[in-house]
């Protein structure tokens, strides 16, 4: 798979610059670079053959960085919040395909929320980043759906509608993999990354992702440093590969291991607290909870590990692909046709 | 005409003065929800099973209970089977309309009602209709215990009283029955008793005084009564559709529908049990034409289902797929709009719409099948345009078309195989690099505007690309290059205008000595045959010319304006949307003045005396 240079190659014989994309054309400093470099570093480390990802987007400042990693993967950026439908598509084409969905505040929260709502709910075996900055970037700076009431714009305006919370919408929706993270936490990242990538079924990773431009301000609720003062940790997160052995053993009480479909493992350590992600209505009450105290909640919220991914649910997968399917897997034979034309004598 | 008989007694025996046979329309006009639709398919499907031409349709509301229908059959021994203007007999079910109905009607007019239901003063009124009252509940009050069951049941009264007096074949009735139920014996025998009561009801108590007959002919030969949606299903199967994305839309859920049935019966492996179909009922249209550009991408046949205020909502996708060349097809079984506009209508209302479907400079491939074979064909073949030209196709049916019966022939079984187009596999990404030759997504290597493609998957380093719908360069990068841009955009074109050759072409249909021309498309065809043959009983030799895709075949329209004197184009929209397409293909000089037109928009299917009157008051004016 690899040609032979000094390069350190992954399990699967690729080199991290085959995970690696295009320079960014994003401000300096911008969060979801941040992002980018996590998604590089935690497919490179999990061994995912970059030709079987698929990355998709929709429009939008997120929606260029499917550009900036794996360049040996397929990139398809398609039109403004309809990312969920492409990626579906793509999925049930070709059901070895690994995708990976970017999308944005108002891809996900406005335009496109239908769309949002409905890959939730059908829980498509993908990553679902959404990288959540509350403004419209490439249009200068109006406010998104995930803005805080209260939230003042760069020229001063103030918001005076609630926001969208996405994780709380996601696990009322039937989400089964819900997590929020901050680009500027590397190490949660990558953690929730591989996490979400070991799921099966859409994992929703939402990514506070601040602005450096139009959302950096004071009075902003997403500004780097707004969010470094408001971030708490619900739970430390490590992720245990199949090959690799656990940093230590888990004793009963202190943290929740869960093994995932792909023989890896997750270890939920909750910070200060004892919230099992397996607890729908306590994930929405800790969610409830720190948005009163005005935190901004991160690590791993809920998960629902052994729910059916949607093509296994449809059971559209074949020994072939759909993409592969020839004359012989589409056409009934010529005894079934003729007698099926016949019943309309 | 005949003045009308002074009394209506049905019992006062009278003889027809006339015998006409195998010709009538029959009309019922019932209320949607009560069960009438099988006992008209039975009366239709006895007639067909007769050996006599026919088509049947249902006039349908855009409800679901309670409002009225109207469902037609034409019976013609000379093969029309358009909608036919005047209604020959009618079937009075329903008291809501029943004093329209009866007025409707020309004189001597057959009407048939129930006159337990109905009264008889807007028959008696008029005085110069030929009447069968039949008091349907009476006859089957013994039959049924249950009331709901005996309100659906009376459906049969009638049509046992019309196998009486039309003269239907009753062992081909009976047979059409336990067809028609399988092998519920229950029910079969339950619908035979209430025929028979018909039929017996008829014999005891009216005369024969209408000149109506129907006979047994062998017209139809191995012919097959089909909805155009139920075998563009199977043209969708037999085309190796695998993933479909659709929301249901009137006209054209039944054409989904007819495929995930074929595909639950005809596409399940055997060892796993999987499906080799994936159909998904998506949240809207735009998720749809999504989801079909996701799996055309990625290299499954994919396809939706719709009508115009779909197309409306997908229209920002479809430029993507054409700019970012991704194949899919769009079956569009068009409705009467703008907007809402009558959703059980039928219209070609979306002939621009889908050409030109989408912002910027785009046009797409669009077939336009006119019969059941065409809608079986068309479908099958669809993805193979969209795969070979890299690019959404539409296939444009109408409601006429697609969700009433037509007569056709059976469509052969076909081996021929797909024709993928231009996609590269490893192994020719290989040969390339070994002659040095740099593969690029949007390059035209052929001359044809048509590149080759990789799909997701293709391990080789030199396969992946980065699909985008904004301006990219021939090896799919992004660019905002004025040059490059253009480049593109005219490659695409070339692309595009390849097409015109491939496409299916125009039929060409002539007569010796006709000056006169006709140009139509889809469904308007049907009635076609038809208003030729009254044009020439009234001095009007017509040639005639049969569209079947735009992008237009220039050259056939161009000979085909140059060789008549005028030319009527015919089509059911109100502003002319084909014609507008063909005066902008016409290059011959003086061509585009011969150009005329009958456009017909009323929302019911076009029938065969408006476009001959059309063109008549046009000839004689001059």
């Amino acid at each position: 798979m690899t040609t032979a240079t000094n390069e350190k190659v992954n399990r699967s014989g690729f080199k991290f610059s085959d995970y690696q994309g295009l320079p960014t054309t994003l401000c300096k400093g911008c969060g979801h670079d941040n992002i980018t470099r996590n998604i590089v570093q935690a497919y490179f480390e999990l061994g995912i053959e970059p030709h079987n990802v698929v990355k998709t987007s929709g429009i939008g400042c997120s929606s260029k960085t499917p550009a900036y990693f794996i360049h040996r993967g397929y990139g398809l950026n398609s039109v403004h919040g309809r990312m969920p439908s492409v990626s579906i598509g793509a999925k049930l084409a070709n059901h070895h395909l690994q995708v990976i969905g970017v999308s944005g505040d108002g891809d996900s929260a406005s335009i496109g929320m239908g769309q949002f709502c409905h890959m939730i709910r059908r829980n498509v075996d993908m990553v679902y980043v959404i990288e959540n900055n509350g403004v419209y970037g490439l249009t200068k700076g109006q406010f998104s759906a995930t803005s805080e009431r209260g939230a003042k714009s760069k020229v001063g305006e103030e918001n005076y509608l609630a926001d969208i919370d996405l994780c709380a919408l996601s696990i009322t929706l039937g989400g089964t993999f819900v997590a929020r993270g901050f680009s500027n936490d590397a190490k949660q990242m990558l953690a929730l990354v591989k996490a979400a990538v070991a799921h099966r079924g859409t994992a929703m990773l939402d990514v506070v992702s601040p602005c450096v431009t139009f959302n950096n301000h004071e009075g902003s609720t997403k500004s780097i440093h707004y969010v470094m003062e408001h971030d708490i940790r619900l739970n430390e997160l490590g992720f245990v590969s199949p090959w690799e052995q656990p940093a230590a053993e888990v004793k009963p009480g202190e943290a929740v291991e869960i093994p995932m479909p792909d023989g890896s493992h997750l270890v939920v350590r909750g910070v200060g607290n004892h919230h099992d992600p397996h607890d729908k209505l306590g994930a929405l009450q800790v969610l409830e909870e720190s948005r009163k105290k005005g935190e901004i909640l991160t690590g791993l919220i809920y998960i629902a590990e052994k729910e059916p991914d949607f093509n296994t649910a449809m059971k559209v997968n074949n020994p072939k692909t759909m993409a592969e399917m020839n004359e012989a897997d589409c056409r009934p034979a010529k005894e079934s046709f003729d007698k099926y034309l016949a019943s309309f004598r | 005409m005949n003045p009308p008989p002074e009394t209506l007694t049905p019992t006062k025996p009278q003889t027809p003065a006339r015998v006409v046979v195998n010709d009538l329309s029959i009309e019922v006009a019932t209320v949607n929800g009560t069960g009438s639709q099988s006992a008209n398919n039975i009366l239709a499907k006895s007639l067909f099973r007769m050996g006599i031409p026919i088509s049947a349709k249902n006039l349908f509301p855009s409800n679901i209970q309670g409002l009225p229908t109207w469902f037609t059959i034409r019976v013609n021994k000379d093969g029309y089977t358009a909608r036919k203007k005047e209604l020959d007999w009618l079937i009075g079910m329903n008291a809501a309309t029943w004093e329209k109905d009866v007025a409707a009607l020309r004189p001597l007019a057959v009407v048939m009602w129930n006159s337990n239901e109905l009264a008889d003063a807007p028959v008696t009124a008029r005085g110069d209709l030929v009447a069968y009252p039949i008091p349907m509940n009476d006859c089957i009050k013994n039959l049924a215990a249950d009331a709901k069951l005996r309100k659906m049941l009376v459906n049969m009264v009638y049509v046992g009283a019309a196998t009486q007096l039309l003269g239907l074949d009753e062992t081909v009735v009976l047979k059409v029955i336990a067809d028609n139920f399988k092998s519920k014996q229950k029910a079969i025998d339950i619908n035979v008793q209430c025929l028979r009561a018909g039929i017996d009801y008829a014999k005891a108590n009216l005369s024969k005084q209408d000149p109506y007959r129907v006979e047994t002919m062998n017209a139809n030969g191995n012919k097959i009564l089909i909805e155009g949606n139920t075998i563009a299903a199977l043209g969708c199967l037999m085309g190796g559709a695998t993933v479909m994305g659709w929301y249901p839309i009137t006209p054209s859920s039944s054409l989904a529908e007819a495929l995930i049935a074929l595909a639950k019966k005809h596409r399940v492996d055997g060892t796993t049990g999987t499906i080799r179909f994936a159909d998904v009922q998506c949240e809207d249209e735009l998720a749809s034409i999504g989801l079909v550009l996701g799996a055309g991408w990625a290299g499954a046949r994919s396809m939706t289902t719709t009508a115009g205020p779909g197309i409306s909502l997908m229209s920002e996708f479809v430029g993507f797929g054409y700019y970012a060349e991704i194949p899919g097809v769009i079956f569009d079984v068009q409705r009467v709009g703008p907007s809402t506009g009558l959703p059980t209508r039928t219209a070609q209302g979306d002939v621009t719409a889908a050409a030109f479907c989408s912002h910027g400079d785009t046009e797409h491939l669009v077939l336009h099948p006119c019969s059941p074979e065409e809608c079986y064909e068309f479908a099958r073949i669809s993805f193979d345009y969209a795969e070979q030209f890299q690019t959404p196709v539409f296939v444009l049916l109408d409601l006429d078309l697609g969700m009433n019966f037509w007569m056709s022939e059976p469509p052969q079984f076909t081996n021929e195989p797909f024709k993928r187009g231009k996609v590269l596999s490893p192994a020719q990404l290989d040969e390339l690099k070994a002659k040095g030759e740099k593969w690029g997504r949007y390059l035209d290597v052929d001359g044809d505007g048509i590149p080759w493609r990789t799909l997701a998957g293709n391990p080789h380093p030199d396969a992946a690309y980065f699909t985008r719908g904004s301006g990219h360069d021939e090896q799919a990068r992004y660019s905002e290059d004025p040059e490059v841009f253009k480049r593109n955009l005219d490659r695409i074109k070339k692309k595009i205008e390849g097409s015109r050759a491939k496409l299916p072409q125009p039929v060409l249909d002539t007569v010796p000595g006709a000056k006169i021309g006709i140009i139509a498309y889809g469904s308007t065809n049907n009635a076609m045959r038809e208003a030729r043959d009254q044009l020439t009983a009234a001095g009007v030799k017509t040639d005639y010319l049969r569209l079947r895709a735009t992008p237009l075949a220039t050259d056939a329209i161009d000979a085909f304006l140059k060789t008549h004197d005028r030319v009527y184009v015919v089509e059911q929209n109100r502003d002319g949307q084909m014609e507008l397409m063909i005066r902008g293909v016409v290059t011959t000089p003086g061509s585009v003045d011969k150009i005329r037109h009958v456009r017909h928009y009323t929302g019911f299917p076009v029938d065969a005396r408006s476009i001959s009157d059309g063109i008549l008051a046009q000839e004689q004016r001059r």
